[in-house]
């Protein structure tokens, strides 16, 4: 168990900002807390589970875990949901209207912006949703202020009774930076849900005397950000640049000005414009440092207040010190060392799945079977887009592969008259946004072959449970759907339903193979799990004997990093054409003994004649040079 | 300007599931027992899967941005070889390099697409910093665990951290004394055995 858990008031520690967020909630009061997992936010939720007195669960997506904190919050209990960026898109629906309706009980969503783009399929700037959304953000720079700031979060939502965004990003999330924990919990009893339609039901008759309450409230915010000690002013005595800045690229600036005078944002909307305006002048000029998006830079212009911003720094991405330095540098007109190049020349080493990865199988079929359209979902089989199988045509959002190859098969083009529409996605995002994709196409007799990758856990975040693996947050026992059923309960025949072992690689591929033929949507639903996670069970390695591979290369046509190729040799044919042959070895400590690769190998020359290794947690996705 | 009164930036490289994390971590850990101010960060996001991962360790006497620039870090711990080359425009002129000669290729080098250097360890010396090179791996073996190469890593750079290596073994063994004390004994033995090697 985490040490933070139990530590004593007054005590420092060496804490991520997740982490930091975790023990706030605990302190706070927070009676329940909900979240799906998503990178970099996932930690939160993990490490609040490890705290007693807090009702946490996995929901089936951001949306669901927004509305589970807000019908704690009329219940008039202190809740938290918790995602990263994307999630935002997905919890809008229910936030965007309770901020017009306003909550009981504190009401936090912590929200993770990967700037960056680490492990997203995209950048956003979650603080257009407290403009959107008329709510009010704080945001901390680092784990001590993510503590400080989501308990004073709490204060702001009741006293305001306004949902309260937290902005993190993933310097936050990720660092580890000391932490004085100086308190211990406080609870807040929930005086239990009081009815009143008129709050709570929002009818457009209701609805819409709350909006000019709703405006009233903004003002009282952003009289309150105006004199907010959350907005500090760091003074310095090179005055030629002021910065406006909140986040961690305070952090960044601070480190590389250290003599400039700055306003700092943590209290950042709505924004305090006086007190910008006051700042501005005292400095010969402003430049905005923000993550992402020109928002507050754009706002300022419009209050008439000179600034430089976007203008002068990059439009994405991290603003760290050898991203401002040059700017900054360039902007006073003085000298600048060349930028350090970081380009080595070392070759790429992208992401790949894992050795005995439970997608190989499918992806080969698929890398294997002509005239498909294969439209792809958010998960680790979005690396099916790479070498060597090159099975993966798009990747949008959580649950767009079944609606998006709906939408292909409606919409086909003359060049896709003999394509077969193939929707891939994994159990926790079919789980999270893809049954209404699945339903809907069968209810509108569309023709997909959908490929239910069940690996039996949220593999991508690092093997979260979802309500199809049978376990909840906290590891114990917890009903698993049946997706079989599922999908015959929605409208597929139960002939179109088919259910493999995906290391059967003949079985898979003539599955595949039979269910694109079908003039009517089907689903092969795969049944191993993760192979990272404890349910997946190790065997005995397989060996390539030597004397036997012929070098024809099919089971490096899996991509399982377990094999490599171990010889080069090029042949001439009968025909006289010359050809590659690529003799594959099998890494045995990385190989699980999943025998998905015998079924490549025609001249049997794979065998399984070796002991357990001793160590059944190698890293299982790398083999050492030969 | 003596040791504790400027800011030590260690980068920490290798591949998801070597133990690069946990490396910064008992670094960051050590430098906090030392009373000095520390930030620990990476992006490790899908290193999970076979990715490039790298943490950066700084401390000092206050620190704030957590990212070490290019051209900043003190010390390069390199887990594998090709790793510490690929991070090298990250290293001081005056830098010192600490790398585990290990050798770990990708799918997309095993079949072919891409070359792996043939001599990183040659590169890196001759890019005029200081290099020690060392076959982890098999020393982890003689002491009968492959898992101990983290320790010997950590045992390797420990002569070249502004603060005594007894800070950092302390560190490393009291969290094995406290939570796996079986693995006490044979890790102070792999951080001694590391400390030998990173003279070489």
């Amino acid at each position: 168990m985490n040490a933070v858990v139990h530590a004593q008031a007054e005590s420092r520690h060496l804490l991520s900002g997740n982490e930091a967020v975790a023990r706030a909630v605990w302190e706070a009061g927070v009676r329940v807390a909900a979240a799906y997992p998503g990178t970099p936010a996932t930690e939160i939720l993990e490490n609040i589970a490890q705290y007693p007195d807090i009702y946490s669960e996995w929901s089936v997506n951001e949306k669901v875990a927004v509305e589970v904190a807000i019908g704690a919050s009329l219940a008039g209990s202190r809740a938290l949901a918790a995602m990263k960026h994307v999630g935002m898109n997905v919890a809008s629906d229910a936030f965007m209207t309770q901020a017009l309706a306003g909550v009981v009980g504190g009401l936090v969503i912590v929200v993770a912006d990967d700037v960056g783009l680490s492990s997203s399929q995209n950048e956003q700037d979650s603080r257009y949703w407290g403009r959107f959304g008329h709510m009010p953000i704080l945001e901390p720079a680092d784990s001590q202020e993510a503590y400080a700031m989501v308990k004073r979060a709490f204060d702001l939502s009741e006293d305001y009774e306004v949902p309260v965004i937290v902005r993190m990003t993933t310097r936050v999330c990720h660092v580890k930076a000391m932490v004085m924990v100086s308190g211990e919990r406080i609870e807040h009893r929930a005086a239990g849900f009081q009815k009143n339609p008129q709050r709570w039901v929002m009818t457009p008759a209701n609805a819409k005397p709350r909006l000019p309450l709703m405006h009233e409230r903004e003002r009282n915010l952003r009289d309150l950000a105006e004199i907010s000690d959350l907005n500090e002013t760091f003074s310095g005595s090179d005055r030629r640049i002021g910065f406006v800045t909140s986040g961690p690229a305070f952090m960044h600036v601070r480190e590389t000005f250290p003599n400039a005078p700055i306003l700092k944002l943590g209290f950042s909307c709505p924004p305090p414009l006086e007190k910008i305006r006051a700042f501005a002048g005292q400095v010969d000029s402003i430049v905005v440092v923000e993550e992402t998006e020109p928002l507050l830079e754009t706002e300022l212009r419009a209050a008439g207040i000179s600034v430089y911003g976007k203008d002068i720094l990059p439009r994405f991405g991290e603003l760290a010190p050898n991203v401002l330095r040059p700017a900054i540098k360039q902007l006073l007109n003085e000298p600048c060392e060349a930028p350090i190049r970081v380009q080595s020349g070392v070759f790429p080493r992208p992401p790949t799945m894992c050795a005995s990865c439970p997608h190989l199988g499918p992806y080969f079929a698929l890398s294997h079977i002509r005239n498909l359209n294969i439209i792809g979902d958010i998960g680790c089989y979005t690396l099916g887009a790479g070498h060597p199988w090159n099975a993966l045509d798009t990747c949008t959002c959580m649950g767009a592969s079944l609606s998006m190859a709906h939408g292909m098969d409606k919409g086909r083009g003359e060049s896709d008259e003999k394509k077969h529409m193939v929707a891939v996605i994994g159990d926790s995002t079919f789980l999270h946004m893809g049954m209404q994709g699945l339903l809907n196409l069968i209810y509108n007799r569309g023709n997909v072959t959908v490929l239910l990758l069940d690996n039996r856990s949220v593999g991508m975040t690092g093997g979260q449970e979802n309500p199809g693996t049978g376990l909840d947050l906290h590891g114990l026992a917890a009903p698993r759907v049946d997706f079989a059923k599922l999908a015959e309960a929605l409208g597929i025949r139960p002939e179109r339903i088919r259910t493999v072992d995906p290391y059967e690689l003949p079985t898979m591929v003539k599955l595949v193979r039979e269910e694109i033929k079908m003039n009517e949507p089907s689903i092969i639903i795969t049944n191993r799990p993760c192979s990272l996670t404890d349910r997946f069970e190790r065997f005995k390695p397989y060996a390539v004997l030597d004397e036997k591979c012929t070098g024809c290369g099919n089971c490096i046509d899996l991509g399982c990093p377990a094999i490599f190729v171990a010889r080069r040799e090029t042949v001439m044919t009968k025909s006289g054409k010359s050809k590659e042959l690529s003799f594959a070895r099998i890494d045995s400590n990385a190989c699980t003994g999943c025998h998905l690769c015998v079924g490549t190998c025609a001249p049997e020359a794979i065998v399984q004649n070796l002991p357990m290794p001793p160590h059944s947690r190698q890293p299982i996705w790398i083999h050492t040079v030969p | 300007m003596t040791a504790a009164d400027r800011v030590t930036n260690i980068l920490v490289v290798g591949i998801g599931g070597q133990g690069v994390m946990t490396a910064a971590e008992m670094l960051a850990r050590a430098a906090l027992a030392q009373g000095y101010d520390v930030k620990k960060t990476e992006v490790a996001g899908m290193a999970q899967r076979g990715g490039v991962v790298s943490s950066h360790v700084r401390f000092g006497p206050k620190i704030y941005s957590p990212q070490i620039d290019p051209g900043e870090a003190d010390l390069l711990i390199g887990f594998e070889a090709a790793e510490a080359l690929r991070w090298l425009p990250y290293l001081r002129p005056t830098g010192v390099a600490m790398v585990n000669t290990l050798r770990l290729a990708p799918p997309v080098v095993s079949a072919g697409l891409y070359d792996y250097p043939l001599d990183p360890i040659g590169e890196l010396a001759a890019a005029g910093i200081a290099v020690h090179a060392f076959d982890a791996g098999a020393l982890a073996d003689e002491l009968g665990n492959s898992k101990l190469v983290n320790t010997i890593m950590l045992g390797a750079i420990s002569d070249y951290l502004p603060f005594p290596a007894t800070v950092l073994e302390e560190c490393i063994v009291a969290g094995f004394r406290a939570y796996k004390p079986k693995l006490a004994d044979i890790n102070a033995r792999a951080f001694a055995a590391g400390r030998a090697a990173g003279h070489v």
